[in-house]
């Protein structure tokens, strides 16, 4: 069923190992009370987050993280989109493609920052140019396969009815092919949060990743790990996001189909 | 109406029909039947423009027929798979309508009187899913109806339903046929239903697919299921017919 039900059923029991970590933590650094350019006890992680939320600079960094992660998801989802379904209709422009893509596509994404700061300089457009081409792949590979899967009939009743090409995408194939494409829209998703923070903590002077680096160096492993722990909710909190919209657009089916 | 002249169709060096001459009147109800893998499915595929013929001519209405066009109406035999999952029975009524441009305001009442027509009025918010086989072979009806359609190409459109429906159907889509003045070009592999729907019933057979016989119907309308299947010409035809496909098979 969904993938939110096991810890959703094991209540109270899940939290049990978690919450005992972070105590045995805390009485651990009480017990031992040295200075460490590693290690912060939980509260000073909690007090420098909170502090960090309260005088703005998590927001702030947020916000720049999100921006480039969601404008970069939003132009690598076009293009995969467009492309995967162009391919994915025709054979012969998928002959055509195929090599090109496979020999562009592994292409580590953190091997395209040197590039992409040549070319754009520090600032969003560069961390935005890498997270799109990390993006485009997967929507592009997975509504390729979910486009060529959509049922041969529905194409031909829509041939017989007389739609053109793009009656014909946007009223059979975008719907038929949508619960597959959403799969590949939450796998992009964490793609993008991932390359953004990369790309951040490498290069760019920008975001939560340009935040722990900061804090890294100026000896702040409290401060550090306070991003850490904010950028793993945000993880959660954007996929929980994404799992309700999954549930409410297409029912439980699509999850079971997501599913390998 | 429609003619075809001399059609041939080569596909990977295979035969499928070869030298196929037929012609249908307007209004006429031509059932075209055969053993699996003759060709008559192929048959209304180039009829409906879905494959050109590798030789010969298709025309309808005196013209070379190109492609699909919205007057030649197609029922498929996989109603499942022919309909849109995602679309209630309203919805994919109203997608012919949007394939005709028809304003938005004039589709509702269309797609409810086609709705009352087969009998579905009460499940116009049903998904497919949720409709029986009987029900969604009758939507996909109703949406080639919805095409007010000159010709309707129908294949096997009952193969797939059990006899009580498709006793049920038959008559419905007779009725429906008689009221529009529609002509039918309607596969099938039994041959009952072909005499029984028929006005002339085409026979082919396979390797590779040709026309070998036609036989006229001339029983009255409208047909009854229990008095026109006992009638003795009915029967007669029937006999032939089983002689036919016997021969054809042997």
């Amino acid at each position: 069923m969904s993938e939110a039900a096991p810890a959703l059923r094991s209540g109270w029991r899940g939290a049990v190992i978690p919450v005992g970590a972070v105590v045995l933590a805390q009485l651990l650094a009480l017990a031992s009370p040295q200075q460490s350019d590693i290690l912060a006890a939980p509260l000073d992680i909690f007090l420098a987050g909170a502090g960090g939320l309260f005088d703005g600079t998590i927001v702030a960094a947020t916000g720049q993280t999100l921006i480039a992660a969601l404008a970069g998801l939003a132009i690598g989802v076009g293009v995969g989109l467009i492309f995967g379904i162009l391919l994915g209709l025709s054979g012969v422009l998928d002959r055509l493609m195929t090599f090109s893509i496979e020999t562009v596509r592994p292409v580590p994404s953190a091997a395209l920052i040197p590039v992409s700061l040549l070319v754009f300089g520090f600032g969003f457009r560069m961390e935005i140019a890498i997270v799109a081409f990390s993006t485009i792949w997967p929507v592009l590979i997975l509504s390729r396969a979910a486009v060529a899967g959509i049922e041969h009939r529905l194409l031909e009743v829509s041939r017989v009815l007389g739609f053109g090409l793009v009656e014909r995408v946007w009223k059979i194939i975008i719907p038929a092919a949508l619960p597959r494409i959403f799969v590949a829209f939450r796998l992009a998703t964490g793609i993008a949060l991932i390359v953004a923070v990369t790309v951040e903590v490498t290069a760019n002077p920008l975001g939560l990743g340009h935040g722990m680096m900061a804090a890294q160096q100026s000896l702040n492993p409290a401060l550090m790990l306070a991003l850490l722990v904010w950028l793993g909710l945000i993880g959660w909190a954007l996929n929980a996001v994404l799992l309700w919209a999954q549930r409410t657009l297409f029912g439980p089916a699509a999850i079971a189909e997501a599913r390998p | 109406m429609i003619a075809l002249r001399n059609v041939t169709l080569r596909l990977g060096g295979r035969t499928i029909v070869e030298e196929i001459t037929l012609e249908v009147g307007k209004a006429e109800f031509v059932c075209i039947v055969g053993p699996s893998g003759c060709g008559k499915t192929t048959l209304l595929r180039l009829i409906a423009g879905l494959i050109p013929p590798s030789a010969g001519r298709v025309d309808y209405q005196g013209r070379p027929v190109t492609g699909p066009r919205p007057e030649i109406a197609v029922v498929f035999q996989d109603y499942s798979k022919a309909l849109l999952p995602w679309r209630d029975a309203s919805g994919n009524i109203a997608l012919a309508l949007e394939a005709l441009r028809v304003p938005k305001r004039e589709r509702q009442p269309r797609i409810d009187r086609l709705l009352s027509l087969i009998g579905l009025s009460n499940d116009a918010h049903k998904f497919p899913v949720q409709l029986s086989g009987g029900m969604q072979q009758r939507l996909q009806i109703a949406r080639c109806l919805a095409q007010d359609p000159v010709v309707l190409l129908m294949d096997e459109p009952f193969g797939a339903l059990d006899a009580l429906t498709r006793q049920v159907l038959q008559d419905e889509i007779q009725g429906i046929v008689t009221a529009s003045g529609a002509t039918v070009v309607f596969v099938t592999h039994d041959l009952e239903e072909a005499i029984y729907l028929g006005d002339r019933v085409i026979c082919v057979r396979p390797h590779p697919g040709r026309i070998v016989e036609a036989i006229e119907v001339e029983l009255p309308r409208p047909r009854n299921q229990l008095t026109t299947r006992e009638s003795p010409a009915f029967l007669q035809l029937r006999r032939r017919l089983f002689d036919f496909i016997a021969e054809s098979e042997r």
